[in-house]
């Protein structure tokens, strides 16, 4: 029987990227649906009523949602190919670990950095920094936060790639000059096929981002 | 295995902690149990749980594990020969590790706020969230124990494990704040299950007395209001 894959998506989604990279990487064939967020579609609101968000995967009918939990299924269950989590318990420990902290700061930090001015966003700037810092001490020498191999914390860390331009912009800092290890880390990545047909153009962000901004700034601030 | 091969930086008082030492239980490991008294934070903490300093911490033949959910899934794979913690079936894990994530960033986050905010009016809101929450996890009860006892079937699992940590700290608020929040006409199968969960034998003796809680709670709600204030 053949396996039936849909996921619903939102292009410029950090969260939906993790998972269109993670099902590229598996070689697995998928639907992929465009939803409007601002006119959710009924399947969405069955398949997520929780949060009503996505990314959702629906296979054969039954619906995933939370991207970290569903890159997990996935490698789980397509577990013949490209493996994401190591096989050592420890190991494993470790990568679920740095993705839950990225999970936790990134987007929500980020979103500060770009979304916000004055005192707010100097704040947000100084704790993305860190965590910054404290990704790249934890990618270390390392090719990728895998090791040798393209893993669950690359994973989960590489749509961001995608706001660097904006957060440069907005936040007047070179991301490059203040972490090279980070940015050619990114590069590497985005040297995989399965990565970047996932990423949209860092400009295009740059568009969507600042209107988003426009919409949502008098919230954050 | 010796108990000092594997040792657990913890405290009494917190669901997290809990939660490994019941997963501890279920594979019936020996262990260290280094109390952390969190004022000041012992250099143990700060060298093994470096970007956080937060408990439980597991140290397992000297290498760290942190954050509760993490450790969980950690002795379930190393101990692989006892009970089953997680479901077996990848959607079924799936579906644990979703609600297991639902309450960790709603249920805790409300109580907290409920303790910390000063006027009545205030805590409504996020009494109504736990309503919510007790709401979506009765079916979440109904979808996961396939009519079995716990969320993991036969035995207790992952997702009991998750939500069962709280059970001492849904007293406190319930017993300070006079609102019973797991009630049989809003939660019947939650409700059995509460009794369940405290009476099994991973369980026993972990859930802290309600008034060793409501005492600590005094000071927390000091904290948490103080650090607001400085913002």
């Amino acid at each position: 029987m053949a396996d039936e894959v849909i996921l619903l998506d939102f292009w410029p989604s950090p969260f939906g990227m993790r998972v269109r990279i993670a099902l590229a990487e598996k070689g697995i064939e998928y639907e992929g649906r465009e939803e409007d967020l601002s006119n959710k579609s009924p399947l969405l609101l069955k398949m997520n009523p929780v949060y009503k968000q996505i990314p959702v995967l629906i296979h054969n009918g039954k619906p995933i949602s939370e991207s970290l939990i569903i890159v997990q299924y996935i490698d789980e269950v397509w577990s013949h190919k490209s493996p994401l989590l190591p096989s050592d318990p420890y190991q494993r420990a470790n990568a679920r670990f740095w993705a839950e902290y990225i999970d936790k700061k990134i987007y929500s930090t980020g979103k500060l950095v770009w979304g916000t001015t004055g005192e707010v966003q100097e704040k947000a700037k100084n704790e993305l920094r860190d965590s910054f810092k404290l990704l790249e001490g934890e990618l270390g020498d390392k090719k990728y936060f895998g090791g040798d191999r393209f893993g669950l914390v690359d994973v989960a860390l590489i749509p961001f790639y995608s706001w660097f331009y904006t957060l440069e912009t907005t936040g007047n800092f070179s991301i490059t000059e203040e972490f090279p290890r980070l940015v050619a880390w990114a590069k590497r990545c985005m040297q995989k096929e399965s990565v970047s047909k996932s990423i949209p153009d860092q400009y295009k962000i740059y568009d969507f981002l600042l209107e988003l901004k426009k919409k949502i700034q008098p919230q954050l601030q | 295995m010796g108990k000092s091969e594997l040792k657990l930086i913890a405290k009494w008082s917190s669901p997290y902690v809990m939660r490994v030492r019941i997963a501890l239980n279920i594979k019936s490991l020996e262990y260290e149990h280094f109390e952390e008294t969190l004022n000041p934070k012992s250099d143990l903490l700060l060298e093994s749980n470096p970007v956080y300093a937060k408990v439980p911490v597991l140290i397992h033949h000297g290498k760290p594990i942190c954050e509760s959910l993490v450790i969980v899934e950690y002795i379930d794979e190393t101990w692989s020969s006892g009970p089953s913690i997680l479901p077996s079936d990848a959607y079924d894990r799936a579906v644990a590790r979703f609600w297991a994530s639902y309450i960790d960033q709603k249920w805790f986050p409300s109580m907290k706020s409920i303790i910390t905010v000063v006027e009545e009016e205030e805590r409504k809101p996020y009494f109504e969230v736990m309503e919510e929450v007790v709401e979506k996890v009765e079916g979440a009860l109904e979808e996961c124990s396939k009519r079995k006892p716990f969320f993991g079937g036969d035995r207790i699992g992952f997702l009991d494990i998750a939500f069962g940590s709280f059970l001492g700290w849904l007293s406190v608020i319930e017993h300070v704040y006079g609102r019973k929040l797991l009630i049989e006409e809003k939660a019947p199968k939650l409700v059995k299950w509460a009794e369940r969960f405290a009476a099994d034998p991973a369980v026993k003796g972990l859930i802290p007395e309600t008034d060793k809680l409501v005492e600590i709670s005094k000071s927390l709600q000091i904290k948490w209001r103080a650090a607001i204030s400085k913002k």
